[in-house]
Order: C-alpha cells, then sequence, then structure tokens
C-alpha cells in the first residue's frame, strides 16, 4: 500500500486576509527544537503505518518557504530512512515567491525538493495588494524564473473571481500566466471563509464579493481557456499538462492512506483520521508529553469513509469508479449512494454515467456540492 | 369557618408589567405567607411560560390573612386571574368570585386598552375597585397625571390621598405602600353574601391537573358549605364526586376542615380529567341540593384551529400522547387526527386564540420536547350548502382549508368578525390605521386622549388570526395594544387559495382568503416562499391559484454555483462536517414533488411582512 506523506509548518510573516489555513504569526521560532519535534511526530506516524515506500511528500503551511533548507534536509532524511523513498518520488514544497525565499531555492532543491508551489496569486500589483501579499509582480516573476531554473517541477497558484474583476481583465491575466511555461497550476477563485479579515470587511460592507452569476461563468470559462491551452483541469481547481498532475493531491482525491504530520495537520490512514494540535506551542508541548502531536484519532466507519471517498473523488475529472469504490469499503453502490438521486443528475446532465465510471460534468462541476450533496443526503442545503 | 364580615376577595387587574405579579408578592409577604427565603420571585406565576411571557394563564388564588389597623383579622382572598383576552371566558369567573378590584397602573405608563377592558369587566361584575398606582419609585414616574389620566378615562376617583377614595401610590418593589393597598383592601372592598344556611351552591372557577391529587378545583362558595366527605353533583356536566379534600394555599396548600360561604379555596373529589370540571359550573350536593346553577356558564369555544405535525414523522405517536396528556390538563383545545400528503400524519387543534395556540404548541415543544410544523391559523367558516340531485341543502361548519367544499355547491360562507379596541400614542395611529384598513377593517370609533388615541375597528377574526398581532407590535414599536370580543358571523366572498410548488399544490399553506386580497396575499405568499425554499438544482415555478387560475407567481432560479474551491487533505473532515449538516437539515425538510421545503418554511411564508 502506497503511503503520502505531509508536514506542516505553521508560520507566515504575516496573516494573508483571505486564509484560513493553520498559519501564525512568530517572530522567532527555535529551528532545533521543530527539527526534533517534527521528526519525532514522524516517527510516530512510521510506527503505525505500513513500511511501503512513499509515493509523496509535501511540504504545507503556513509558509514552508521560510524553513530553513537544514531542516527541511533532515527531515526528508529522516523520512527515507523510516519509510524509504519509491522510485520517481514527488516532493513539493508550498513557496512565496519572495526574493528572500527565492535565494533558498537552490538549497531546497539539494535537500531533495523535486516540485514548488509558488503563492504567485496574482500578476497585478493592486490585487496583490488587495490580497495583502508581501511581494510585488515583479518579485514574483523574478522567484518563478529562479524555481524554474533549480527543480524540475513549478506550478503556481492564482487567485480570481475577485470582487469586480472582469472576464477580460482575468483572461488577460491569464494568458500572461500561461506564457510564462508552467505545466500546472492551480486557479481558486476568491471565496470569503468564515473568521477571516474578509469575511470581516464582507460583513462591515468594505466589499462586495464576486456575484454567484459572474463567478459561475468566469468559472466555466476558465476551464475551457485551459483545456485550449493544453492544460485542461484535472480537479475542480487545479490544471495540468497531462502527466504533470500532483502526485501526492491526487493521494486525497483518490481517497489513498496519507499521513499528516506537523502542527493542525490531518491524516488518513489505515481507516483512522488524525487530527494534530494546532497552535504551534501546544503541538510541541504535546510531542513532549507523548512524542507524536496527535490531538485527536478515530477510527472511521466503512461508510464514512466510503462517503468521504465519493466527496473527494467527484472532485477529479476522472471521476470515480463507484462498483469498485463502494466494494473497497464494502458496500454495494446502491447503498454508497442514491440511484434514483444520481438517474435524475445524469438526466439533468450534470452528471455523467458509463459503465465503469460516475463523472461530473462541465456543468456540473460547477454545482459539484450539492451533487454530492444530493448523492449521499437526497436533500439539498439551505443556501 | 371565618365571619363573612371579615372576608374581602379580590383580583388585580394590570397591563402586563405594571407590577401585577410584584405586588401580589409583596401582599403575600407583608401577610407572612412566605418568607423572604421562600419566595421564588413571582409566586403566582407557576409555569416557565407564565413566567417568561408575564402571562398568568391558570386562574390562581392565595389567603392571606392581614390583621389591619382596627385591631381586627381579615381573610383576604387574592384571585390572579389570566392576563389574556384569549382566556376572557376564563377571567369572568374568576371576576365573578371576587366583590373587588386593584387595579395596578405603572406609573410612568399610564392607562393601557388592556387594563380599560378588564376595568370596564371588572365594573360589570359590581366590583368596587381600588386603583393603584404602582413604580413611583421610578424617575419616570408621574403619579398625578396617571391618576388623572385614570378619573378621565376609567370614570373612578383617583386623585387625592386614598382614605378620601383616591389611587393608592406604591412601589411594589421597595414595599413602599403596601401598608396602604392592604388598609384601602380592607376598608373599600366590601364582604361578600352568602347564607350559610341555604343549599350548596359553589361556582367552580378553573380546575386543573396535579400529578400527586388528581384534578385540583377552585371554588368560590356562594351558599352552603363545602366538607370533606360531602357527595356533590356538578350541575351543568352533571356528574356526581365524593369531595376528598378542601382547602386553600396561603399560597401553600393547606388543607381546611370547610370552605364556608363567601369563602375562596379548593377541593379534590378523585376527578382524573379537568374535562369533567369546567370552568364556569356549578357545584352543589347531591341531597337537598340548590335547584337551580348559577348564571353565565358557556362551553369552551375554540376559534383558532391550526394543524400540528411532527417535524420527523417518527414522533407522531409521541404527538399523540403529549397532546393527550396536556388535554388533561386543559379541556379548551380540542384536537383530531388529520392527515396531510405533505406532512403526513397529525392533528388539527383548536384553540381559544392565538395565545392560547402558541402556549400549547411551546408547551408541546418544550415539556413534550417535540419539534413541530404548525399549519396556518384557519377560523370556522360557516358555508351554506345549496341543493344537489341527492342531497339537501346544508349549513356545514369549516375549519381547515383541506375540506372546503366543491365552489359549485356553496351558497354563502359566513366568517366570524370581531371589534378590535386599540389603544396606542397617537404617532403610531397612521400606520395602524393603515393596517386595519388592509385587513378588511371598518372603523367605528376614533378617540384621542392626550396623546393617545383609543380606535376601535370591526375586523375580520381571519385577518388578525395570523400576525396582526405582531405587526401591530412592530409597527407601534410595542406601545399600542389590542383588545379583543368577538361580534358574531357576516357574510364574506372568500376563496381557497392553493399554493403550488413545482406544479404540485402544497396542502399544509392553502388558505382561505377574501376575494379582494387574495391576488395580493397569493403575490406575498410567492415572494416568500421564493426567499424560503433554498435554491435547487432546477428552477421551481412557485403558484398560487384559486381553482383553476393562477393568480401570482415567482421563479426560484435554479443554483448557478456550489462548489468548494479548495479541498484537500486537511478538508476532508470540514467537508464530511457540511454534509452531516445536510443530512440533518434534510430531516427538517418536506419534500414535495422534488422539491425539498424546510419545516420555516410553512409557517413563515404565511407572515404577512411589511405590506
Ligand atoms: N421600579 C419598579 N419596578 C417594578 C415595580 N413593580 C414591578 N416592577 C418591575 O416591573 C416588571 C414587571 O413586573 P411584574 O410584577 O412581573 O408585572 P406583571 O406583568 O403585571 O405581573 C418587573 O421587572 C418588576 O421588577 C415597582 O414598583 N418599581
Ligand atoms: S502565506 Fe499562505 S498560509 Fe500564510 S497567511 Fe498567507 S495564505 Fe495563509
Ligand atoms: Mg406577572
Amino acid at each position: 500500500m502506497a503511503l503520502a506523506l505531509y508536514i506542516h509548518w505553521p508560520f507566515c510573516r504575516s496573516k494573508c486576509p483571505y486564509c484560513d489555513f493553520n498559519s501564525h504569526v512568530r517572530e522567532n521560532f527555535d529551528s532545533k527544537q521543530w527539527g526534533v519535534g517534527l521528526r519525532s511526530d514522524m516517527r510516530h506516524e512510521s510506527s503505525v503505518t505500513c513500511d511501503e515506500p512513499l509515493t509523496s511528500i509535501f511540504f504545507g503551511g503556513g509558509t514552508p518557504s521560510l524553513m530553513p533548507p537544514e531542516l527541511v534536509d533532515s527531515l526528508l532524511t529522516e523520512a527515507e530512512s523510516l519509510w524509504g523513498f519509491a522510485p520517481g518520488i514527488e516532493i513539493t514544497l508550498e513557496a512565496n515567491p519572495t526574493s528572500i525565499e527565492a535565494d533558498n531555492f537552490a538549497a531546497l532543491a539539494l535537500a531533495g525538493i523535486n516540485r514548488v508551489s509558488l503563492g504567485i496569486q496574482s500578476l497585478e500589483q493592486e490585487a496583490l495588494h488587495f490580497l495583502g501579499r508581501e511581494h510585488s509582480a515583479d518579485e514574483a516573476l523574478a522567484a518563478l524564473a529562479i524555481a524554474q531554473e533549480h527543480f524540475d517541477r513549478v506550478s503556481f497558484d492564482l487567485i480570481y473571481a475577485r470582487p469586480g474583476q472582469s472576464a477580460d481583465a482575468w483572461f488577460g491575466e491569464l494568458d500572461r500566466a500561461l506564457a510564462l511555461g508552467t505545466d500546472h497550476l492551480s486557479l481558486y477563485q476568491l471565496t470569503i471563509e468564515p473568521g477571516t479579515r474578509f469575511a470581516t470587511d464582507v460583513r462591515r460592507g468594505a466589499f462586495t464579493p464576486l456575484d454567484e452569476d459572474s463567478a459561475a461563468d468566469l468559472f466555466a470559462a476558465t476551464r475551457e481557456r485551459m483545456r485550449a491551452a493544453g492544460l485542461p483541469a484535472y480537479e475542480v481547481s487545479n490544471h495540468a499538462r497531462p502527466g504533470q498532475e500532483s502526485a501526492h493531491n491526487l493521494t486525497y482525491w483518490r481517497y489513498r492512506d496519507f499521513a499528516g504530520i506537523g502542527p493542525g495537520a490531518h491524516g488518513r490512514r489505515g481507516g483512522r483520521a488524525t487530527v494534530r494540535h494546532r497552535k504551534p506551542e501546544n503541538f510541541l508541548s504535546a510531542i513532549a508529553r507523548n512524542g507524536h502531536g496527535i490531538a485527536e484519532e478515530r477510527v472511521l466507519p466503512l461508510r464514512e469513509q466510503a462517503e468521504e471517498a465519493v466527496l473527494m473523488g467527484l472532485r477529479l475529472d476522472e471521476g470515480i469508479d463507484l462498483d469498485a469504490l463502494a466494494g473497497r469499503f464494502g458496500l454495494s453502490r446502491d447503498t454508497l449512494v442514491s440511484a434514483r438521486k444520481l438517474e435524475q443528475l445524469v438526466e439533468q446532465k450534470l452528471v455523467e454515467a458509463t459503465e465503469e465510471r460516475i463523472a461530473l460534468t462541465e456543468s456540473g462541476m460547477l454545482l459539484l456540492d450539492r451533487v454530492v450533496a444530493e448523492l449521499l443526503v437526497g436533500a439539498p442545503e439551505t443556501v | 369557618m371565618t365571619d363573612l364580615s371579615k372576608i374581602r376577595n379580590f383580583s388585580i387587574i394590570a397591563h402586563i408589567d405594571h407590577g401585577k405579579s410584584t405586588l401580589a408578592d409583596r401582599l403575600i409577604q407583608a401577610c407572612g405567607g412566605l418568607t423572604e427565603r421562600e419566595m421564588s420571585e413571582q409566586v403566582l406565576d407557576n409555569m416557565d411560560i407564565e413566567k417568561e411571557r408575564g402571562i398568568t394563564i391558570k386562574a390562581q388564588t392565595v389567603r392571606l390573612s392581614y390583621t389591619a389597623k382596627d385591631g381586627e383579622t381579615y381573610e383576604l382572598n387574592l384571585m390572579d386571574t389570566p392576563g389574556h383576552v384569549d382566556f376572557a371566558y376564563e377571567v369572568s369567573r374568576s371576576l365573578a368570585a371576587c366583590e373587588g378590584a386593584l387595579l395596578v397602573v405603572d406609573a410612568a405608563q399610564g392607562v393601557e386598552a388592556q387594563t380599560l377592558a378588564n376595568v370596564y369587566q371588572s365594573i360589570e361584575h359590581d366590583h368596587e375597585i381600588v386603583p393603584v398606582i404602582n413604580k413611583i419609585d421610578l424617575p419616570a414616574a408621574e403619579p398625578e397625571r396617571v391618576a388623572e389620566e385614570i378619573e378621565e378615562i376609567v370614570g373612578i376617583q383617583a386623585t387625592g390621598p386614598w382614605a378620601e377614595g383616591g389611587a393608592v401610590l406604591a412601589s411594589a418593589k421597595s414595599g413602599l405602600g403596601v401598608e396602604d393597598v392592604l388598609e384601602a383592601l380592607v376598608a373599600r372592598i366590601p364582604p361578600p353574601q352568602g347564607d350559610r344556611d341555604a343549599p350548596l351552591k359553589a361556582s367552580l372557577v378553573d380546575s386543573w391537573y396535579d400529578p400527586y391529587l388528581g384534578v385540583v378545583i377552585l371554588v368560590r362558595v356562594i351558599d352552603g358549605v363545602l366538607k370533606k366527605g360531602l357527595n356533590v353533583r356538578f350541575m351543568q356536566g352533571g356528574t356526581q364526586h365524593l369531595v376528598d379534600r378542601v382547602g386553600c394555599f396561603r399560597p401553600k396548600r393547606t388543607d381546611l376542615a370547610e370552605i364556608g360561604p363567601g369563602e375562596i379555596g379548593f377541593i379534590t373529589a378523585q376527578i382524573k380529567e379537568v374535562d369533567q370540571a369546567r370552568v364556569g359550573d356549578t357545584i352543589t350536593t347531591v341531597k337537598g341540593g340548590a335547584d337551580k346553577p348559577l348564571p353565565g356558564y358557556r362551553e369552551p369555544q375554540p376559534v383558532v384551529f391550526c394543524g400540528l405535525f411532527p417535524v420527523d414523522a417518527a414522533d407522531f405517536e409521541k404527538l399523540r400522547e403529549s397532546i393527550g396528556k396536556l388535554r388533561l390538563n386543559d379541556a379548551s383545545f380540542t384536537y383530531e387526527m388529520e392527515s396531510s400528503a405533505a406532512l403526513g400524519f397529525g392533528f388539527r387543534a383548536g384553540f381559544l386564540g392565538l395565545l392560547h395556540l402558541e402556549i400549547i404548541q411551546e408547551r408541546l415543544s418544550r415539556e413534550y420536547d417535540l419539534d413541530l410544523i404548525t399549519t396556518a391559523p384557519s377560523v370556522v367558516y360557516r358555508v351554506h350548502l345549496g341543493k344537489t340531485k341527492n342531497e339537501d341543502a346544508k349549513v356545514i361548519d369549516i375549519h381547515n382549508p383541506a375540506d372546503w367544499p366543491d365552489v359549485n355547491r356553496i351558497d354563502a360562507i359566513e366568517e366570524p368578525w370581531i371589534k378590535a379596541t386599540i389603544y396606542t400614542p397617537d404617532e403610531y395611529l397612521g400606520p395602524i390605521l393603515k393596517l386595519c384598513q388592509d385587513r378588511r377593517g371598518v372603523q367605528t370609533n376614533l378617540t384621542y386622549v392626550g396623546g393617545r388615541a383609543q380606535v376601535t375597528y370591526e375586523l375580520p377574526l381571519n385577518e388578525v388570526v395570523f400576525d396582526f398581532y405582531d405587526r401591530l407590535k412592530s409597527i407601534s414599536r410595542g406601545y399600542a395594544s389590542f383588545d379583543y370580543e368577538q361580534i358574531g358571523l357576516r357574510e364574506g366572498d372568500l376563496v381557497k387559495m392553493n399554493i403550488l410548488v413545482n406544479a404540485e399544490p402544497v396542502d399544509a399553506l392553502s388558505l382561505i382568503v377574501h376575494r379582494t386580497v387574495a391576488e395580493e396575499r397569493g403575490r406575498g405568499m410567492c415572494e416568500r416562499l421564493k426567499d424560503l425554499i433554498p435554491r435547487h438544482l432546477f428552477k421551481i415555478p412557485i403558484q398560487a391559484a384559486i381553482g383553476g387560475k393562477i393568480i401570482a407567481r415567482e421563479t426560484i432560479a435554479a443554483l448557478r454555483k456550489d462548489v468548494t474551491a479548495k479541498c484537500y487533505g486537511g478538508d476532508i473532515t470540514r467537508k464530511k462536517k457540511l454534509l452531516e449538516k445536510q443530512k440533518k437539515g434534510k430531516a427538517r425538510m418536506r419534500e414535495y414533488g422534488n422539491v425539498s421545503i424546510p419545516q420555516e418554511a410553512f409557517i413563515a411564508a404565511l407572515r404577512m411582512g411589511e405590506e
């Protein structure tokens, strides 16, 4: 059984107003202590997972590009000695495109990172300001060039469907992005998450999010544009030249096992769901007490696993093999999803069903959450 | 037995929040009924709902022993009467048991319409009324102005010192003037009359179910004596019972040897259901009893009906049981089974009024932990049906839109009307008049007193039954008060309006409306449903129809976009929780065709909102 490893680095230089990740701003951190803590957390995971080699590792955050390269190196060395690396292992690190971080790219590549995902977010200066990013557009382009020099694969993120953003403006920006010669792009529509500064701003009327219709149009047109450019969407927001998909993220969507270490990291392995302590300080003290940072570990009933697999799997363009998936959890397809609803959804052209697989149509993808709810629950959520 | 001349029976009349309960507590305390420590706040309001809403639902009495300044000890029976128009009949029975009343008026608020209605009722019972101006401790108190207002509006003396017939000035909160209240009671309220040797005649003032004692009956003895071991007959109900306990509340329950003429107390007689002890009945002895009952008895008459359905269809049995239990304690509501295509099995229940409806509904959900869907309240329509080949002409009473007969057979329809009295600061008069006008009201009187206006309207009950009171409160920022009495049936051009969701009629939303307002109501309902029903994956037409004719239409657009942009390993749990929430939500939805309608929509759709 394959296994993926997620490592969470919780620190950021400042908090972005749209961000609801487990990120914390701290003056400084004790790199040595974190190395000891994360390696200990990792050893715990290796003691409870199979010893198949790792197929992917992902450093997420927070801002893992702020990690000292030696720390990254020591963690990768530890991981390899614990599990071993499968041939062609994908090792991704999320990076912010500032000049300071770009200075570390060479050392990170040397440590074993072979893929980076850059949080560029926009190529427009004004938008970067609105999004509260620390880097300028020029700095981002420079960091991208350096990254492309050092890493085999470089992906970057853009945030679109921003307040007042027109289709023309967005597609202009997207075309420029495509011209930067990347094989993987994550394009996220801006959503206002509860508890973020943007949520407060919206409540206070500081700005109005783009309306649903425009956002829907942009979403469809973006996928269209990306297909034409040779980087079709393989997931809701992820686009890649065929073969350049993120192996690590596919593990999530195909609902295969992954171990998650570091503050707030989630894991799914051996039919259990794990969550680490979110707050960095609490995480470290848990490590000191228990040798691992687990705050909660729960055996997932088979049906729950199957439902999770459906809701993750349908995000993918390839969809799911319903019979096989149900079978994986000892269920039949009809006990897992409502056959009546499935039929209706096919009639409404939101879902496509072949002998083997069911997948969302282009118009269905826009309504994915509701479609999943219909299939698994049979009733819509109140909007 | 207490000498008749030493008995005083009185009630307290007050608008909500003017201090009736607080004053009652003070009186009890002053007469040593309870120590400070024993007084849970507001002794008289027993039920949680009563405490929260500040409304008395069941009558209560407290017997106090007061040694007055003249050195004599008096037996004071304080009767706490129900405080809402829905219970007007119960109020009248309680009042009939007294010879006087304290009229408590807030020194800052002045006289309110509800107070007036009760005062007039009290005056009708020939009561001696002692005005008490309460809350004189408030900075905003204007006792002189309020005293004048009482004289002007109520027509009883209130200015001048209380010993000379003026109002007693008091602060129930601080205890100031409470002694004066007691002295005024003794001096001004006349003692009851009665004949100890005449055949027993006791008025059944109220009854309730007590889990330990069975049904407890509150009585006022007119003539004769009530004793333990007596065989009594309920003259209206026609049943006979053996009295096994007589007593009074001080406010703790205290057993007595007897209840003599002029006295108020309680009896138990191994009765299991309050239905057998109806308010207003006359109790006499089986042997040598009275030959004529006391006047004024009336059968309880439900005027508002609605459907009660469990949100979770599996709770039907629990609902049946709970309604049955509630009914043991409240004979004034009726219920029978009903089934609805959308809502499944439930009950059609009849109530004395809207507040009564709300109280029962609230008790069901609170005391019995039931989640309910309540359908649109309806009044009783009298429908005159013409003759057909197989059937003679006849008159039927309809209290459920589902039973509405074929329009072709209807000759005429009558609907109940009320006379409403509204009392308001005059700045809110404009919107209030508009509200009444919109509800087909006919103005019969309008007077101004100072900065206040009193307006009376005749209104069809079906226009008031739903949210009239809420609207009135909101447009007057809570200042207007409202009171009504029924004034009989009048012919009306009424039609049944159906609501169709995705082309399917939703029975629980059917409504009987006047033809002239049908279109507007239909439009309002469609608009509200448009907001209340969540968007689906397909578009949903919502229509209002009379017969086959569509009179209003709205469309709920199909949902355009509902997709989480980011969902990685760390987000699975959160997504799952959302799904769980959706599952819970589904249990609270009803499916019509393919459309899921949230439970709240049924009642909210009927709220007429800002018209
Ligand atoms: N300041 C002041 N408040 C009072 C007085 N009497 C009652 N209250 C307050 O007025 C509110 C309503 O009193 P309550 O006795 O429940 O009124 P009821 O609805 O007539 O029974 C409560 O908050 C009391 O504490 C008083 O004499 N002075
Ligand atoms: S850098 Fe990334 S993780 Fe940190 S606050 Fe900004 S969006 Fe959140
Ligand atoms: Mg009260």
